[in-house]
């Protein structure tokens, strides 16, 4: 797939900008006044600004509106329900801490229930496609899930929970490339089935339909070399998970843990480069790309 | 609404016949051709007499060569459009409602003034049938020409689509695939016509025939081949004379 960046901005931003806010809901910390303010503010800033970079690939994105229209079948317009419905509860919530001093907690626990709804729902938008075996696999919303998790901890300064998330998410980075390597394979489909002349002898794409480029090509056939991929995912291994735990095990003091954030969002956005970088998409068989 | 209908009551579709197609590509251009000037936005061509062309299309012809275990390699022209599928995948990503499965004869379309252009319903699609247009910046698909098949202003005879009606070879084929006994479900059942890509479980609804085995040759090439077996086995007279001569220099 091509790695547009406004879905990698859009993804790693709001999921580090809810799993915040699924902290700060449950009260993690327990702030109030200002302190609460500078919170939420990079919060709302990571969440919306993600999902403001969203719009920018829409071809006409003066009508989003309408996405909210199709919850019933859509995971795309279920996502936009649940950030409105998160953002808005966390909203009230915030200005409960921020200005009164009190913690609306019916507000914080569903907020927070939202916020993860919402992460959830970004990655069943990838999950559902069958087109795209490396995405279509339990392990990606696990993965979504659990790197939100990780980074929320870690940017609401919970420690102690951010330590094992980001162990735990490291573990499910390390499960997930290693089914989606063989997610293709063990789709079953190649230009044998893409053409149903699979069982009359070898099929090889003999001349493409243009000589040119097109759409399909440009958006679905993305090509990374193997030897770059695997050192793009040692480096955003060691920037996601390895560094923050590191520097989660310094005494603590508020220059480290802003270099772990960054360290650590550094390495998302580079898996999530790789996540787009390498799903396959099954039409890249009918061009013989695969 | 992106809600798939439980059922359609016809199934309106093509059948290919890669037997037949000779890879002319004149279904492509009739094809661009109509949807430019008809219904909805036109396809677009970036660049069109530059270094780098490209251009929005709703139906291409691929082509491949299929080597069998034994005997000789065999190259099959693959023209690919909308497949119009039972359980369109594209039709439920949509979360704005553009995308959309017609109950009453099943083709799918892009109502295209409710379209974002987020382009997930083409990532839905493993057939690559759908393309974002860069001019318009709305999805683009076969509408399977919607806009003739009804169409009484015009001749009878014109009233398929536009890339069935231009086919010189007569290798596609239009009509309701849901009715057992109409012909293309006939020629359907005949040819043993396939799914492409049947593991997606899309269920689509156009079909393809595969080709037809190739000839075998034997030992014979031509049964008339022995009447035409030279009488004078050796040259006489001015022929033999050369023959000879040219042997010995």
């Amino acid at each position: 797939m091509h790695p547009a960046p406004s879905v990698i901005i859009f993804t790693t931003l709001s999921g580090l900008g809810f799993g915040l806010l699924f902290f700060l809901g449950l009260g993690l910390p327990a702030v109030s006044g200002w302190v609460a303010f500078v919170f939420f503010a990079i919060a709302y800033g990571l969440s919306v600004g993600g999902l403001m970079a969203s719009t920018f690939h829409l071809g006409h994105p003066e009508r989003a509106m309408k996405a909210f229209t199709q919850w019933r079948s859509s995971w795309l317009s279920r996502e936009g329900w649940c950030a409105v419905l998160a953002l808005v509860l966390m909203g009230l919530y915030a200005i409960g801490t921020v200005f009164f001093g009190q913690r609306w907690g019916v507000f914080g626990i569903l907020g927070a229930l939202l916020s993860l709804a919402t992460v959830f729902t970004t990655s069943m938008i990838y999950t559902q496609l069958r087109t795209i075996p490396r995405w279509n696999m339990k392990l990606t919303p696990v993965m979504f899930l659990s790197f939100s998790l990780a980074g929320g901890a870690l940017l609401a300064g919970q420690t102690r929970v951010a330590l094992p998330l980001l162990l735990i998410a490291a573990l499910v980075q390390i499960l997930y490339w290693r089914q989606g390597d063989r997610a293709l394979a063990a789709s079953g489909t190649d230009l044998g089935t893409a053409t149903g002349l699979g069982a009359r002898g070898r099929v090889r794409a003999f001349e493409p339909p243009h000589t040119g480029t097109n759409y399909l090509l440009r958006e679905f056939v993305h090509v990374v070399g193997r030897k770059h991929a695997e050192k793009l995912r040692l480096i955003s291994f060691v920037l996601a998970f390895f560094v923050p735990v590191v520097f989660l095990l310094l005494p603590f003091n508020h220059f480290v843990a802003l270099l772990a954030v960054l360290s650590h969002l550094a390495g998302i956005a580079t898996s999530r480069w790789l996540f787009f970088a390498q799903a396959e998409h099954v039409v890249g068989l009918y061009y013989g790309k695969r | 609404m992106t809600q798939l209908p439980q059922s359609t009551e016809r199934k309106m579709g093509l059948v290919i016949d890669l037997d037949t197609c000779v890879g002319c590509h004149a279904c492509v251009i009739s094809c661009k051709g109509w949807n430019t000037e008809n219904y909805g936005a036109p396809l677009s061509d970036q660049d069109a007499y530059g270094a780098d062309p490209s251009g929005t299309f709703l139906n291409r012809v691929h082509s491949y060569e299929v080597q069998p275990a034994e005997g000789p390699a065999q190259l099959i022209h693959f023209p690919k459009s909308c497949l119009h599928c039972e359980d369109a995948p594209c039709v439920t990503v949509c979360p704005t409602g553009a995308s959309y499965k017609r109950v009453e004869d099943g083709i799918v379309l892009v109502n295209e003034s409710d379209c974002i252009g987020c382009g997930l319903c083409a990532w839905s699609c493993p057939y690559g049938a759908r393309e974002l247009d860069q001019a318009e910046g709305v999805m683009k698909k076969c509408t399977l020409c919607v806009d003739r098949i009804y169409n009484e202003n015009l001749p009878e005879v014109d009233r398929i689509p536009s890339c069935v009606r231009t086919c010189p070879a007569g290798a596609r084929h239009f009509g309701d695939l849901g009715d057992p006994h109409s012909d293309v479900s006939k020629l359907v059942a005949e040819r043993g016509g396939m799914d492409l890509m049947p593991e997606m479980g899309t269920k689509p609804v156009n079909k393809y025939l595969p080709p037809r085995p190739k000839d075998k040759i034997e030992d014979q090439i031509d049964i008339l081949a022995p009447l035409l077996a030279p009488v004078a086995e050796e040259p006489k007279g001015f022929l033999g004379w050369l023959d000879k001569t040219l042997e010995k220099l």
